[in-house]
């Protein structure tokens, strides 16, 4: 496993991050924010984006994709996390296309994936409830087969891009009891089928999400992804993946609000000298670039880990080890970048606290560092 | 199968071939890798080891023939170790020899000083000594006051070395003395190359808290050191130094990378926190375990990664510091949560009613505490990263 970006990669980074500068400076983040713009993000950006091949980075050709690796998916979500990018690269991609790839038929994935690539299409994942916390198999949501079609009853909650996504992938109950792995299943419904309600959630961070209220939607047989009652797999399968990719974003994030931080220290001036010279700021900035030095090797190794065809436990064991890494090597440094700005980082004006919640948002969203660390040990049997 | 390949069958076939059965088995309580030198005693075992492998130059194996090592490119040289890892073998020969002056030699030794003094360490007759540190130069390395001044062909030494490492048991020790008392600290210093067994040097040795007498200070009067024992140029010793710091960094770090450390606090785990469930008894203790095991996997990845930087020939970073200050720290963590797992386990220091294995884990951790002071404090690394890395301001 070679843990050192190709050149082609490199550039694809630089693109990226050019991009990101040039379309979506911060300013553009707090003004969608402040705006409360009802979708979140822009479609036509998005659009600008699949043309570069970023919404069917995964995507095989075949399907209309530009058919990369894990690793190329890597480059470019480290520079969107870099700048908050709300962009639906995580709820159409990482989710959405990922349980098609994984789990759709051959009429599944040719109806909805080069539509995906090109950036027409969005998708989103429902599949976190109210009483699921981390656990993606705990489902209530149920979905009974009646009269020639299933009719699905419940409610999802933080359902990321729920609300503007065309296609909803939907975990519900088939059979089993709501804590069991078995009896899940996954169905493709359209968000603007009857009895399907959808409402915009505010949350901390720049990510749109949405309650996605389930009442007694019908769908035919054909709408099932993957098997009936087996969808917990699938599931877990998609989601190891996901959260592998939300790291990088991640390790963006926690980079630039590292990057912000050492720039203060250079440049912020009390007792006539920069702050950056007391040795009390220094060492724990040195200790935040060991942290993130850690973080990017995890990422790293993660993606790679799936570019050469990791199995399902060594992806569990990889989203597992990047994600509890991630998770507190981001929260640390914003907590600390907030602290060494002093009193303006505890401004709304400051780009700082963008950092802070977004830490927050991504440590939480699929499981915390404490989560993953005890999913490891029962994967490792203790 | 290509060459690599067709290399790693051969390795294995002879490493099963030659490899005594004891030399096949971790270390016991009381047991020590082989050092090398003239004091050295060692069991027939080990000493027909460290001969077998000396003989085909495997104890350098990426040294080059002439000086005694194997010739052995990075890749077969990685072939061999993984080879001997799994089959268990133990390095035939360890020391600071091998890890620090023999490579800092390569690079800027004269052609002499190779001939002479690389040989023997890939063949394990001669073992060094590092003295650095002085009673009042620790953290400040280069406020030393070990006096050399030149008389024809020699350079006349005097000085009191501290906290070094197995002197007691060394034949020769590198060096740093100053030339140049009127010039700028960092200016003056030369690196020299001495006979421990010169007139006028003594040793006396220091116990650790873990027991044991690993260090000594080294006491210098009037030794007389030839000219041609200089490594570089007389006043420019500094960077030779630095350079030598980090290979020692290297060493240490490289001496924290990839164990079975998970395995082993959870066999631990197991003895003294069983459960009915299989689990490990307390979640605490199970996070802790899980977080160590995360911390040496991504610290591997950081040590991987550096390594293929530095072959996809971009130069290497400053990042020996990274891997000094986290791969001890890790280490500490290690042997600290050891002996809290143990519990009253943990507080025997010799005699009845404490395993053997008990009484090591604890002298581990006592032993642990000094990691992250030789080789230059944490404090120190931090303080690298901080102006090196991040360009903070003095
Ligand atoms: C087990 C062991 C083996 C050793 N082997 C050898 C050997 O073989 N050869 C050899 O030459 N030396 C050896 N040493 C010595 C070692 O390199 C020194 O102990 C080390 O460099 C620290 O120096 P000091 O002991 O004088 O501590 P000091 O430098 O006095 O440090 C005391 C404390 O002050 C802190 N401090 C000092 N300066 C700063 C600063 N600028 N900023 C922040 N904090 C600071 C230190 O981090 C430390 O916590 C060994 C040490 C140990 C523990």
């Amino acid at each position: 496993m070679a843990l050192v970006l190709t050149e082609e990669q490199e550039l694809l980074g630089r693109t990226a991050r050019e991009l990101v500068a040039a379309r979506s400076p911060l300013k553009r983040i707090r003004q969608l924010r402040d705006a409360r713009d009802p979708i979140g993000f822009s479609r036509d950006l998005w659009r600008e984006m699949a043309r570069l091949g970023w919404a069917g980075i995964l995507i095989p050709e075949a399907h209309g994709g530009a058919g990369l690796g894990y690793t190329e998916l890597m480059v470019v979500l480290e520079e969107l996390g870099r700048g908050l990018v709300p962009e639906p690269m995580l709820s159409t991609v990482l989710l959405g296309a990922s349980a098609l790839l994984l789990g759709g038929s051959d009429a599944q994935r040719s109806d909805h994936l080069p539509a995906v690539a090109a950036g027409d299409l969005l998708l989103a994942l429902a599949y976190q409830e109210q009483r699921s916390r981390y656990d993606v198999h705990h489902v209530e949501t149920r979905a009974e087969w009646a009269s020639g079609s299933w009719r699905l009853t419940g409610e999802k909650i933080q359902v990321l891009d729920g609300h503007v996504a065309d296609v909803l992938v939907v975990s519900a109950r088939t059979s089993g009891s709501p804590a069991n792995a078995e009896g899940i299943t996954l169905f493709l419904l359209r968000r603007d089928a009857p009895g399907v309600r959808v409402a915009r959630q505010w949350r901390i961070d720049t990510r749109a999400a949405a309650l996605v209220a389930l009442d007694g939607v019908r769908v035919g047989a054909e709408a099932v992804l993957g098997e009936v009652d087996a969808g917990g797999a699938l599931l877990a399968r998609v989601l190891d993946r996901a959260t592998i990719g939300l790291t990088a974003d991640m390790l963006g994030g926690m980079t630039a609000a590292f990057e912000m931080t050492v720039d203060y220290l250079r440049t912020r001036r009390q007792f006539g000298v920069p702050i950056g010279s007391f040795q009390a700021l220094k060492h724990r900035a040195a200790r935040l670039y060991v942290e993130t030095e850690l973080a990017r090797s995890a990422v790293m190794a993660a993606h790679r880990a799936l570019d050469e065809g990791a199995d399902d436990m060594q992806a569990a064991r990889m989203a597992a080890i990047a994600k509890a890494r991630c998770s507190d090597a981001y929260m640390l440094v914003a907590h600390e970048a907030v602290q060494m700005h002093g009193g303006i980082g505890m401004t709304d004006e400051h780009d700082v606290g963008f950092y802070l919640k977004a830490a927050r948002a991504a440590e939480i969203m699929f499981g915390d560092a404490a989560y993953h660390r005890d999913r490891l040990a029962r994967l490792q049997g203790y | 199968m290509d060459d690599l390949d067709a290399f790693r069958e051969e390795t294995r076939r002879w490493l099963v071939a030659n490899a005594p059965p004891s030399m096949r088995k971790p270390l016991a309580a009381g047991e020590d890798y082989c050092w090398g030198g003239r004091k050295g005693r060692w069991p027939a075992d080990v000493a027909r080891w460290l001969a077998a492998m000396a003989e085909r130059g495997w104890t350098a194996p990426t040294w080059p023939r002439e000086y005694g090592g194997g010739g052995l490119s990075e890749e077969e040289g990685k072939v061999l170790a993984q080879e001997m890892a799994k089959l268990g073998v133990r390095p035939p020969l360890v020391g600071f020899g091998l890890t620090m002056i023999g490579p800092l030699l390569l690079h800027v030794g004269s052609e002499q000083q190779k001939r002479r003094h690389l040989p023997p360490i890939a063949h394990g007759e001669i073992r060094w000594c590092q003295g650095y540190s002085e009673p009042g130069a620790g953290s400040d390395l280069a406020g030393l006051q070990t006096r050399a001044v030149r008389d024809g062909d020699v350079f006349v030494v005097t000085g009191q070395k501290v906290w070094t490492s197995f002197a007691d048991k060394a034949d020769w020790m590198f060096l740093l003395v100053r030339t140049d008392p009127d010039a700028p600290k960092h200016a003056g210093i030369t690196f020299l190359l001495m006979d421990m067994a010169s007139p006028g040097v003594t040793v006396r040795p220091i116990k650790l808290i873990s027991g044991a007498s690993p260090f000594c200070e080294t006491f210098i009067t009037d030794v007389r050191v030839p000219v041609e024992n200089v490594v570089g140029h007389v006043n420019e010793g500094w960077g030779i130094a630095k350079m030598l710091l980090r290979f020692e960094r290297n060493m240490i770090a490289d001496a924290f990378k990839e164990r079975d450390d998970a395995a082993r606090l959870l066999a631990l785990a197991r003895r003294y926190l069983p459960a009915d469930d299989g689990r490990v008894g307390q979640p605490i203790v199970r996070d802790q375990i899980t977080q160590l095991e995360m911390d040496q996997a991504c610290f591997d990845w950081t040590l991987a990664r550096s390594r293929a930087r530095v072959k996809a020939g971009h130069p290497p970073g400053p990042e020996t510091s990274i891997f000094k200050y986290y791969g001890t720290e890790l280490n500490q963590r290690r042997r600290d949560l050891a002996v809290r797992i143990a519990g009253p386990q943990a507080l025997g220091w010799e005699g009845e009613g404490f395993a053997d294995d008990e009484v090591k884990l604890t002298r581990d951790w006592l032993r642990s505490r000094g990691n992250s002071i030789e080789g230059g404090t944490s404090e120190v690394q931090l303080n690298i990263i901080a102006k090196r890395v991040l360009g903070l301001p003095d």
